[in-house]
């Protein structure tokens, strides 16, 4: 590695007297003073919260209304701190969404457990559950802060995908190609 | 109401003004570290306190919301909660000492005001009165006799606390402060030395030092911050190290020591100490401005005689008593800035550097600075 000489200078006298160095000093400080605040004055003023932001997890519905899981429990699986606890349960017969065959009876998201990591939103073959941009979570207790399938639907809203990909495959079968 | 004053016996007006003082310096200080939890957030573009309000007091407008945003009411509630807040004593320590350590801090806090001089009026024969609690002859000497008992304070405290880092704090703040006394004190003769004239009486009075600097003509009216520059710096300097402010704030320095030598206090004691330390700032700007600033004087080379023939104000004692008042206390409050200001501007120094400076260069420049005035002064004085 070259080695680069330095050449030290010595202090010149006003360096080293320091109060000329002081009194420079003073003025960037005074500049300051009367420089406009960077603060963002939380409750009041919110941030901007960019695309892409992993904030609460959520469940969301297609834009016909009806909930996108079938709660095949793989982000129940993969999730890190096992935050995730679903009871899986049958779409009634008489449903208009019947095809489906398999919806969520009960979803909670533990937000005391979850480290908004974001594998659940990537595991999801159905692309049911995303992290959003809700990112103030408050309670009193430890079961408020637990979200339940409704608040989990509030918080999410819907998706306005329109892959709609169980109605074609329904379709897909009455015309007999099953795959 | 003059005539019903004056016929009080002498004692209960005594008592009367000293409460008056103590009434206006207690709160001072204590909006001293409301301002300077602003000053630090404004210098460091933080909005600083802006939340603390009394409900009802919201309901006020425009002011209610002003006040809250200059952060107003969080001096009551810091100053209630020192009030309520838990006392613990640490087990370690010795309670008596423990506790007479911040009693001991506010004694030279508060009795060095009886001293300094914070206004004038003119009495009907157009003398010139100077308002003080006592305008004792011996002002400045009794200032640095009391204001240096402050450092007991410190060091009982530290000793008294029982563990390392108060003990450290202790030792540094008696180093410290002895020092910077002998360079404060040498900076301060040349003034001494400029208004005692030969054959006339010697006086170390603040209050003629202030008259020194309102007299007219060119150089009768020139404060000494211009005439004696290197005494007016070397004074400032010292101040900041004797009223342990940042860039000496080696008693306290959290840094390296916790929190020094209040580090086992909490609470009200440990509020004492910082209303004392407010204290010491206040009196010792207040000598700074009536030895270098021309005490209550509105201008360099316009007297408060001056600026009251010209406001028409010269028959009119309690008006422009409290004008001078006013103006004593605008000084005060701009070099209570600059402290706070400097406080943001230069980093601290090492415990070596502290020593360096004042032993090897305050001192010598003290001396330099007295022979080369004294020698000045005899020279124009003869």
């Amino acid at each position: 590695m070259a080695v680069i000489p330095l050449e030290r200078k010595p202090l010149t006298l006003s360096e080293r007297a320091y109060l000329p160095q002081i009194a420079s000093g003073l003025k960037t400080t005074l500049k300051h003073l009367f420089a406009p605040n960077v603060t963002l004055e939380y409750p009041e003023q919110r941030p901007a919260i960019p695309t892409g932001y992993r904030g609460v997890p959520t469940l969301v519905k297609d834009p016909h209304g009806r909930e996108k899981c079938v709660s095949c429990q793989l982000c129940e699986f993969v999730c890190p701190p096992k935050a995730i606890r679903i009871t899986p349960g049958e779409i009634p017969p008489d449903s208009a969404t019947a095809h489906v065959e398999k919806g969520p009876q009960a979803f909670d998201i533990d937000m005391l457990r979850c480290i908004y990591c974001g594998l659940c939103q990537e595991v999801c073959p159905e692309e049911a559950i995303f992290l959003q941009q809700q990112y103030s979570m408050v309670g009193y207790t430890r079961e408020e802060m637990v979200n339940h399938k409704d608040r989990l639907y509030e918080l999410g809203g819907t998706l306005p995908d329109q892959h709609f990909k169980w109605d074609k495959k329904k379709a897909a079968a009455e015309h007999g190609n099953a795959h | 109401m003059f005539d019903f004053y004056f016929n009080l016996p002498f004692w209960l007006r005594s008592v009367l003004q000293g409460l008056a003082v103590i009434f206006v310096i207690f709160p001072l200080a204590g909006a001293c570290s409301l301002a300077e939890r602003k000053v630090s957030a404004w210098i460091q573009g933080r909005p600083g306190p802006n939340r603390a309000i009394p409900f009802w007091f919201a309901w006020v407008p425009v002011l209610g919301p002003l006040l809250q945003r200059l952060g107003v009411f969080h001096l009551m509630a810091d100053g209630a909660k020192f009030l309520f807040k838990e006392e613990p004593v640490p087990g370690h320590v010795n309670k008596f000492y423990f506790i007479l350590a911040p009693v001991i801090a506010m004694i030279p806090a508060f009795s060095t005001v009886t001293v300094v001089p914070f206004g004038a009026y003119f009495d009907p024969s157009h003398r010139l009165i100077p308002l003080a609690l006592a305008n004792v002859d011996i002002g400045i000497l009794a200032i640095f006799a009391v204001s240096s008992l402050g450092v007991y304070s410190l060091i009982l405290a530290g000793w008294a606390s029982n563990s390392k880092y108060p003990f450290l704090g202790g030792v540094r703040a008696s180093a410290q402060l002895i020092s910077y006394e002998l360079a404060m004190t040498l900076s301060v003769i040349p003034v001494f030395l400029w208004i005692n004239a030969p054959d006339a009486p010697a006086t170390l009075s603040l209050a003629t030092v202030v008259e020194f600097q309102s007299k007219p003509g060119f150089w009768g009216g020139t404060w000494f911050i211009f005439a004696m520059p290197l005494s007016a710096i070397i004074f400032m300097i010292s101040l900041f190290a004797e009223t342990n402010r940042q860039p000496f704030d080696m008693p306290e320095s959290e840094a390296d020591l916790v929190g020094g030598f209040h580090t086992e206090y909490g609470a009200f004691k440990w509020s004492l100490f910082f209303v004392a330390e407010y204290s010491h700032m206040i009196v010792g700007s207040a000598v700074f401005t009536l030895l270098f600033l021309g005490g209550w004087n509105p201008l360099p080379w316009l007297s408060l005689a001056k600026f009251a023939e010209l406001v028409h104000l010269v028959d009119q004692p309690l008006i422009l008593g409290l004008v001078s008042i006013g103006i004593f206390l605008g000084k005060v409050v701009v070099l209570l800035f600059f402290f706070m200001w400097v406080r943001w501007t230069v980093p601290r120094f090492r415990y070596d550097q502290v020593m360096k400076l004042g032993w090897q260069k305050l001192l010598p420049l003290a001396i330099f600075n007295l022979i080369a005035y004294a020698i000045g002064i005899a020279v124009i004085q003869k």
